[in-house]
């Protein structure tokens, strides 16, 4: 069947392939709303070095998506169901190893189409049921299940103490960490660190709210999430380090075009650990979609979805990521193509 | 009910390319009526799917079906006619006699088999549209400027290219609606149709447009399969 792939051929420049797909043994699922990624901007403003963007365009972009079931011959869905799709797909597995770190592992939207496209055809096990959750909300599940990833991550690696979290970051990123955070270490005090008083303003369900400049001098956390990314990683991770206590556990979460300087005779001298987080999996898709059932939770989220037009042409494409720009949080989209 | 019908019921003639109808000559893997199945089949909306096939092509078609595994549960073939609104209303003759008489929601779309990029969109709002308001075509703007002359030889009229609009498919009717026009139109009406809203225009019930795309392109003509070919990165035809 000939499917609609709308790739991004040059920074804003869309181009439609054509392409016999086929669609003997997946499910086929028919994209219904879409959110944009800080990635995606990335991609479709040029902001990448051009030897990435040379190397990985033409591509479809999008990997936050839900959508629903047009047929599934494996019998594991029905035709109408709506399901969340998981834009990382393994190709071997490897003991020990998470799925979105594994070697070989292609992640949709990074140098494989996105989910752009007028359907999508994956195996069963990429797919996660969503039903009875807004598709609005659903398309968070990709970033919820970022966010649990990480935490699970520091979780299992950080020492017991978890009276204390320090977020850095007053983005997407950081807000979903703190729903997570608050649902999955009730007892934990969250510190969110940001630049925007105004951002700052909708984490109204965590202890506390600094401005980078205002950070009492008595601060103290015993774990943290570094969700500043760009130019404002160095500050947020040497900060991090000033205010944590010994033998604490950082995520680090944000992307930085350029290398970042660590502090590291600080680093050393407090016997800290750094742990790169991205991405995610099956397992975390499959949480999300359960912490979603909470309609505390889907308020909180639903509190940061800006939704815009309906997208039913290319112009529209193009109008979603200028209307991203002005956003403060995740630009939400039915997907009408 | 919501059914889909995908006409096919011409013999190929304007091809010359090829003693097969233009609807079963290849697109990269696949016969191009089986693109364009595929497409109707995906289309959740759809209770039932009819083909409107050429008697002579019969036997052809349901090797076709078997061959590719397709839902045979929701396929179903009716004659293809003289003409295109022949092949409709055979394929209505059809549908009331496996789901018994058409009811008052009852909706048709109906779709020509050599457009295989037809899209999910298109469908699901010609569907909608249908629904609606009764009767539906789908159009893109004309780009080309058009040129009316009556004798061929001399420019009659030059219409305004801003309220100008290429017809392409699906079209969409309340059957009931389509059936009753129908059969109020003179023997001389009938005559002069050429596709099946117009059934709907001359009695006055208005069409509703609902927009197309560039690329749903009637394969025609031997260019039009060149460039279907190029579009879905298949080979070349060969003359």
């Amino acid at each position: 069947m000939i499917n609609y792939i709308y790739q991004l051929v040059n920074p804003q420049f869309i181009s439609v392939k054509y392409e016999d797909t086929n669609i003997d043994s997946n499910v086929l699922i028919r994209p219904r709303y879409m959110s944009i990624c800080r990635a995606d901007q990335r991609y479709y403003f040029g902001n990448r070095d051009l030897k990435t963007l040379s190397e990985k365009l033409p591509m479809a972009l999008i990997h936050e998506c839900c959508g629903e079931v047009l047929t599934d011959k494996s019998g594991s869905f029905k035709p109408g169901d709506y399901v969340a799709l998981i834009p990382n797909i393994p190709t071997k597995e490897q003991s020990g190893i998470y799925e979105n770190y594994r070697e070989g592992s292609h992640f949709l939207s990074s140098g494989y189409d996105g989910f752009m496209c007028e359907f999508v055809s994956m195996p069963p096990d990429r797919l996660v049921p969503v039903t009875g959750i807004p598709m609005q909300t659903a398309t968070m599940c990709e970033l919820l299940s970022v966010a649990i990833h990480a935490i699970n991550r520091l979780d299992k690696i950080a020492h017991q103490y978890r009276d204390t979290i320090g977020i850095w970051g007053d983005g997407s990123v950081a807000y979903v960490i703190a729903c997570a955070l608050k649902k999955k270490m009730p007892k934990s005090k969250i510190i969110v660190v940001g630049k925007n008083t105004r951002k700052l303003s909708r984490f109204s369900f965590v202890s506390e709210t600094y401005l980078t400049y205002n950070i009492p001098n008595n601060l103290k956390i015993d774990h943290a999430f570094e969700c500043a990314g760009g130019e404002g990683c160095y500050d947020a991770i040497r900060d991090i380090i000033h205010y944590i206590r010994p033998q604490g556990s950082v995520g680090l979460l944000g992307v930085s075009e350029n290398y970042v300087a660590i502090d590291t005779r600080h680093v050393l001298e407090k016997g800290l650990t750094l742990i790169g987080c991205s991405r995610s999996g099956r397992e975390e898709f499959l949480e999300a979609a359960q912490m979603m059932k909470c309609q505390k939770t889907r308020r909180r989220l639903g509190a940061i979805i800006y939704e815009d037009e309906p997208v039913k042409s290319v112009d529209d494409i193009h109008r979603v990521f200028a209307t991203d720009l002005n956003t403060p949080f995740k630009t939400v989209f039915e997907w009408r193509l | 009910m919501i059914y889909g019908a995908i006409l096919a019921g011409g013999s190929g003639t304007r091809m010359h390319i090829s003693s097969m109808p233009k609807q079963f000559l290849p697109l990269d893997k696949k016969p191009i009526i089986i693109h364009t199945l595929e497409k109707m089949l995906t289309c959740t909306r759809f209770d039932a799917i009819y083909l409107g096939i050429h008697p002579s092509w019969m036997s052809h078609m349901t090797d076709l079906l078997e061959k590719y595994d397709l839902d045979l549960d929701k396929i179903h073939l009716a004659p293809g006619g003289e003409s295109r609104n022949d092949t409709i209303f055979n394929i209505i003759d059809e549908i009331a006699k496996d789901f018994g008489a058409i009811e008052d929601n009852d909706i048709i779309v109906t779709h020509d088999a050599v457009r295989p990029f037809v899209t999910l969109r298109i469908l699901e709002d010609n569907i909608e549209a249908a629904i609606k308001f009764g009767a539906c075509d789908t159009v893109v703007p004309a780009t080309d400027t058009i040129v009316k002359s009556h004798d061929g030889v001399d420019i009659s009229e030059i219409p305004d290219r801003k309220i100008m609009y290429q017809g392409q498919t699906p079209q969409s009717f309340n059957i009931k609606l389509l059936k009753e026009h129908y059969s109020k139109l003179k023997p001389s009406e009938k005559a002069i149709l050429t596709d099946a809203c117009k059934i709907c225009v001359m009695r006055g019930t208005p069409v509703k447009l609902v927009e197309g795309e560039i690329s749903n392109m009637k394969i025609t003509t031997v260019t039009d399969y060149r460039i279907a070919q190029v579009l879905v990165g298949g080979e070349r035809a060969s003359d």
